[in-house]
């Protein structure tokens, strides 16, 4: 009996590990990719650059052409999930019957399980064509289709967890605000979202992770052109982007080009973990103000 | 008479929670409010502004009256009514703002703007709680930096900003250590020359050092309502007998 506890505690130890290891093993191989890329290339041109020229004859290696197509949609795809998802988790936590917020939590989370493909041919084949109704500059390949698309995708992420996060506000508090006479809507307002601000930050945080992370919409409808531009008629290339290109393309291991997909890994990588570890700070803290 | 209820049946759902209960109460007193737990004191507190009403399975029989009017007909504005009856809670419950905002809210959602108004409320609010002293030189501070029985002080503040005329408080001292719970017993003293005050509380002695009526709850019903006094030394019914001598509850 012992002896079975022992074999059975061992290998969910195991299990634990693996996950850990394999985590592990995946930075290894990025940063270990990544210096050797930047004995080749130096960190500041990478920084500074404003051309990224990798697969050329003449080789540019600046990430922010990369960086400003990931921004760019992410930004936009946060311009639509942010204030839609915030009024939905108002709705849902301060005004909804508790019959009706039980179905519509629960279908809206369905957005979240749509494959990214099927929004990013939807963004290529319907929405584009769309809003070259509107703005008939706009090009085939864009940043606004996408941005839109992924702000759809996200949307549930924000307004899922920022109604976690009103919910969670103790009950009495939005007592005290209707006992001195306020209305649903200033109590919503001024106490419910200022109590539940850590949390609905954390909310957007992981979404602006999620956007910056997503790569099948971007890769469909965005276009692959390298591009240091804010302006979302125009086709861009996101970080994610480049690295699907490269991985599906036939550049031969070990050469410089290979290893500028690493480079941007690593530079996603880092920008994520930031992001995540101010959302855990922000939860920490936020536990700590309520106990 | 400044508060009354005339035979109020209460229910949330299927449950009756309150039967038959009338009392009335006269115009600048303190009511006690006792009973074991779960016997409908803290509903009762709850009707006189209307705090049942976030509840969706609630329904109310009867009539409760503040200064002759039926707080319960179709005409009356809720969030008017609650601004002149006040409540404090069981916890502290300051908003996660600065101490001055705090007490300003109730007469910012009421729609006062002139900012001297405001700042002389807000003092003069926070005197009347025995806070000002502690709290003037940092106002801007949050409230949660406050002590739970500054906290405490600060929602009767609060409360007090809006001009209510009557105060409901529910077991305002419960979750406060001795000497904070003994400053909001004075405070209460004090408030009762301006203030109708109703206290629900789960310490007898608190009940009897504080209030001029109690009335004593058990199972849903008003089991006795009688002078503070009367009531803890010379009770008429045994049920209350046994509970203020500590055989139950």
């Amino acid at each position: 009996m012992n002896i079975k506890e022992k074999i059975i505690e061992k290998g969910l130890l195991f299990c634990a590990l693996l996950t850990i290891l394999t985590t592990l093993g995946i930075i290894a191989v990025l940063v270990i990719q990544s210096v050797s890329f930047f004995k080749e290339v130096s960190f500041l041109d990478f920084i500074t650059d404003t051309e990224w020229t990798p697969l050329f004859s003449n080789k540019h290696y600046g990430i922010l052409p990369l960086f400003a197509g990931t921004f760019l949609t992410t930004f936009i795809a946060i311009l639509v999930a942010v204030p839609i998802g915030l009024i939905i988790a108002i709705y849902l936590s301060e005004y909804a019957p508790k019959k009706l917020r039980n179905i519509l939590k629960p279908a809206l989370e369905v957005l979240a399980a749509v494959p990214t493909v099927v929004y990013g041919y939807f963004a290529l084949v319907y929405v584009t064509p769309f809003l070259q109704n509107i703005f008939p500059s706009l090009s085939g390949f864009n940043s606004l289709s996408p941005g839109l698309m992924m702000g759809i995708m996200i949307l549930p992420l924000v307004s899922s967890l920022s109604e976690d996060a009103l919910y969670a506000v103790p009950k009495f508090l939005k007592e005290g605000s209707f006992a001195l006479g306020a209305t649903k809507f200033q109590t919503a307002w001024k106490v419910m979202v200022p109590a539940a601000f850590s949390g609905i930050a954390v909310s957007v945080i992981l979404a602006i992770s999620r956007a910056i992370g997503e790569t099948m919409i971007v890769a469909i409808a965005a276009g692959q052109q390298p591009r240091l531009t804010m302006n979302p008629l125009v086709p861009v290339e996101t970080a994610t982007t480049y690295i699907v290109q490269v991985s599906m393309g036939d550049v031969p291991h070990d050469s410089i080009e290979y290893k500028t997909i690493f480079a941007v890994g690593m530079s996603l990588f880092v920008f994520t973990l930031v992001l995540n570890n101010i959302s855990f700070w922000l939860k920490k803290r936020y536990q700590e103000t309520y106990n | 008479m400044k508060i009354e209820a005339k035979n109020v049946n209460f229910f949330y759902g299927p449950d009756q929670v309150l039967r038959d209960i009338s009392m009335s109460i006269k115009k600048n007193t303190v009511t006690a409010l006792i009973g074991p737990s779960g016997c409908g004191k803290s509903t009762f507190l709850r009707l006189f502004n209307r705090m049942n009403d976030l509840i969706e399975t609630a329904k109310l029989e009867g009539e409760i009256l503040i200064d002759g009017v039926d707080i319960y007909n179709k005409n009356i504005n809720v969030n008017e009514l609650r601004k002149t009856i006040g409540m404090v809670f069981q916890k502290p419950n300051p908003f996660p703002k600065s101490i001055f905002e705090n007490v300003a809210y109730g007469m910012k959602v009421n729609g006062i703007t002139d900012k001297s108004i405001i700042e002389e409320s807000v003092e003069e609010s926070l005197k009347q709680a025995a806070l000002w002293e502690e709290v003037k030189d940092k106002l801007k501070k949050s409230a949660f930096a406050l002590s739970g029985g500054q906290q405490q002080r600060l929602c009767i503040a609060r409360a007090l900003a809006v001009k209510p005329s009557v105060l409901l408080m529910d077991e305002p001292a419960s979750a406060l250590d001795p000497i904070s719970s003994i400053k909001i017993e004075e405070l209460i003293y004090q408030l009762k020359a301006s203030y109708t005050i109703m206290i629900v509380t789960h310490n007898m002695q608190q009940a009897s050092r504080t209030s001029d009526k109690t009335a004593f709850f058990y199972m849903g019903e008003l089991v006795e309502f009688d002078d503070t006094r009367t009531l803890f030394t010379n009770p008429k019914k045994e049920r209350t007998q046994n509970y203020i001598t500590g055989r139950f509850g």
